[in-house]
């Protein structure tokens, strides 16, 4: 069983998967903001790879990504900062990126060094289904990451049932059709979320995009078993002060504890 | 890897959209359903015969198509081989642009859209936009580089008048590329009711084949009108400039498979190739994704996009279509490229030799002329993609 599929296994509801871009605020900041998030309450960490160029998300992201990238991360420095990460965090941590960076760093390589650092698994919103198939997802099984897929509400229920038989951990359930950091009223979202729980999928569901807060993640684990959380964390961390302190109060007004 | 190619030619992509082992669509789960639609119908829509009607009578009332084919004697003599333009400086808004934006339109008003969105980065294919926007009184929304819209003031005006809105693309660089990233985003965000109109032959499967069978006009008309002129279809070169290759893409289609026409593509060089400020895609990158599709993309080894400079804002693009990716791969095409100097420079010989003043991106595909070891025998056909108004302040400093 993978360490993904135990968080699940041990707790059903209301899980935590907080996104945080690697290098950010500060590049030597990613191991103090992992460990934050582990001991406030996260359940998952995932953790954003920058990119000059990410279509997926909105304005927050981007900034911090291009901080990210002009203090001077990239992929290898990333692997070097995390290589001893299982020492201190062992909540899963799932790298989140986009496909450009790494295949200039080797898809396979990248693969393998992920998985000896101890990664468990990866979304990479621009890999689509067809090169997955065809060439991609071998490499990712043969490493043992899991994969998570996107789904929306516009996916039709056919592709959501294959999206989710090859996803591993759990099925990444964007609220609606948006960039990363817009509002979203979850209303309209609850109906969706009930679907997805009727279809009996083999993953769980955690919700993301638009989760910023207690009420829209009391929303949106109402009818799922968590939720993600990008976007309103990062705004958090470029407000400055102490990463310990930022971290604990966010989770703790978002968590209600 | 080339896993991808199923007995191609370079006039069909394969059905997910691979020339060779570039394309694809590297998109968001957010667009599938848009790009879902389009890659099923678009085929579909474009050769139905009452959209092929409606779209032959808008090229040849509206846009002013055919547009001829003039044989440059001055310039023949000078280069020593027969040299013919094709005239797309004459299509209504100035530009070939308008050849892909008349077709998308009636494509958009078929799949029940009612907005457009679209980005640009000289102004040319979002004044193309605008202007079929107005005379389908669609919504339209264009999304423009912060620094673009300084540059550009005159095309900014252009939009407006024709009712577009305009929204800087202040992230990134502040440049096409952004312009594009804004763009791809604003239609994440906005899905249903809405289409992407994309200028160029990038973006994910299946845009870059959609516009280059719109844009396929250009070498269709070459044929006949050179078959009148001459006797034969065919000439023994074409010469286009390629920012993301639109107007190229449209000059060589209908000679792709005819392996006696030498296709020649000509890249922005900038102030060199390898100065640091170019914009020369073959030349400087490396197979990546941009923008949707799997192509030559100008980056970082870490994989991140750079900033690519070109005197002409429409060549000023870190990417290339896969089509064109795969025609420099596969030595099909042979790729040349003119720095900013030889543009300019050919920009004002042009203009005196011949009367035309053309566009700047257009005016790169005329400095490979006289290194190209041409022939008495040679026919040769320069897409003169542009016309050079928007280009006028540039021009007015080296006066």
């Amino acid at each position: 069983m993978s360490k993904l599929e135990l968080v699940f296994k041990e707790k059903s509801k209301r899980i935590l998967n907080v996104y945080c871009t690697a290098g950010y605020p500060s590049l030597d900041s990613t191991m103090k903001v992992m460990t934050s998030l582990q001991k406030n309450g996260a359940d998952i960490i995932e953790l954003g790879m920058p990119y000059s160029d990410p279509l997926a998300d909105g304005e927050v992201i981007q900034v911090s990504s291009l901080k990210a990238l002009a203090g001077g991360m990239n992929i290898a420095v990333l692997f070097e900062q995390i290589k001893d990460m299982r020492k201190s965090i062992t909540i899963p941590v799932i790298l989140m990126g986009y496909m450009n960076p790494i295949l200039q760093y080797g898809f396979e390589n990248f693969c393998k060094k992920a998985k000896e650092v101890g990664v468990d698994g990866l979304i990479l919103p621009d890999l689509p289904l067809f090169e997955f198939e065809q060439y991609y997802g071998k490499m990712i099984t043969e490493n043992n990451l899991d994969f998570i897929f996107l789904v929306t509400p516009e996916t039709p229920i056919d592709r959501i049932k294959k999206l989710d038989s090859l996803s591993n951990g759990f099925l990444y359930a964007v609220s609606s059709s948006a960039t990363t950091g817009k509002d979203k009223d979850f209303n309209l979202v609850a109906h969706y979320l009930q679907k997805l729980q009727a279809m009996q999928l083999k993953n769980p569901i955690l919700v993301g995009f638009g989760i910023k807060d207690k009420a829209t993640f009391d929303a949106a684990t109402a009818h799922t078993q968590g939720a993600i959380i990008g976007s309103a964390y990062i705004q958090q961390l470029t407000k400055g002060g102490d990463i310990e302190l930022t971290t604990s109060q966010f989770l703790k007004s978002v968590l209600g504890a | 890897m080339n896993l991808f190619n199923v007995d191609n030619n370079y006039q069909n992509p394969t059905i997910e959209g691979y020339y060779g082992d570039f394309g694809g669509a590297y998109i968001p789960e957010m667009l599938y359903s848009n790009v879902e639609t389009l890659k099923k119908q678009y085929l579909q829509i474009m050769y139905d015969p009452i959209f092929q009607a409606e779209f032959q009578y808008l090229l040849k009332d509206y846009v002013g198509r055919p547009t001829p084919l003039f044989l440059a004697e001055r310039l023949s003599k000078e280069i020593g081989a027969t040299i013919y333009l094709k005239r797309e400086d004459l299509c209504h808004t100035g530009a070939h642009k308008i050849n892909n934006t008349v077709g998308q339109i009636i494509l958009a008003q078929r799949l029940g859209k009612k907005k457009i969105i679209a980005e640009t980065g000289a102004g040319q294919h979002g004044v193309a936009t605008a202007t079929v926007c107005a005379l389908k009184g669609m919504e339209c929304v264009i999304y423009m580089g912060e620094k673009d819209i300084e540059r550009q003031a005159p095309n900014v005006a252009r939009m407006k008048m024709l009712g577009a809105t305009v929204i800087p693309a202040k992230s990134g660089s502040k440049t096409l590329k952004d312009a594009t990233n804004e763009a791809i985003r604003a239609w994440i965000n906005e899905p249903n009711e809405t289409h992407y109109i994309i200028g160029s032959v990038v973006g994910p499967h299946p845009y870059p084949d959609m516009v280059a069978r719109f844009q396929s006009v250009i070498s269709e008309e070459i044929r006949k009108q050179l078959k009148e002129k001459t006797g034969s279809e065919l000439p023994t070169h074409v010469v286009a400039c390629v920012g993301g290759g639109s107007n190229a893409a449209g000059a060589f289609y209908h000679f792709l498979n005819e392996p006696s026409v030498n296709i020649v593509a000509v890249e922005a060089a900038g102030h060199g190739v390898h100065s640091g400020l170019s914009a020369a895609t073959t030349q400087l990158g490396t197979p990546g994704i941009l923008h949707g599709s799997k192509s030559i993309v100008m980056q970082t080894n870490d994989g991140q996009v750079v900033e690519p400079h070109s005197i002409s804002a429409g060549l000023d693009y870190p990417g290339i279509g896969p089509l064109h990716a795969y025609l420099y791969e596969s030595k099909r095409g042979i790729f040349l490229s003119a720095t900013d100097e030889e543009a300019l420079a050919s920009a004002f010989h042009l203009s005196k030799i011949e009367g035309i003043i053309p566009a700047l991106e257009t005016a790169h595909a005329f400095s490979v002329l006289p290194k190209m070891n041409l022939k008495a025998s040679d026919v040769v056909v320069v897409c003169l993609s542009g016309r050079g108004d928007k280009d006028l302040a540039t021009y007015m400093e080296y006066l």
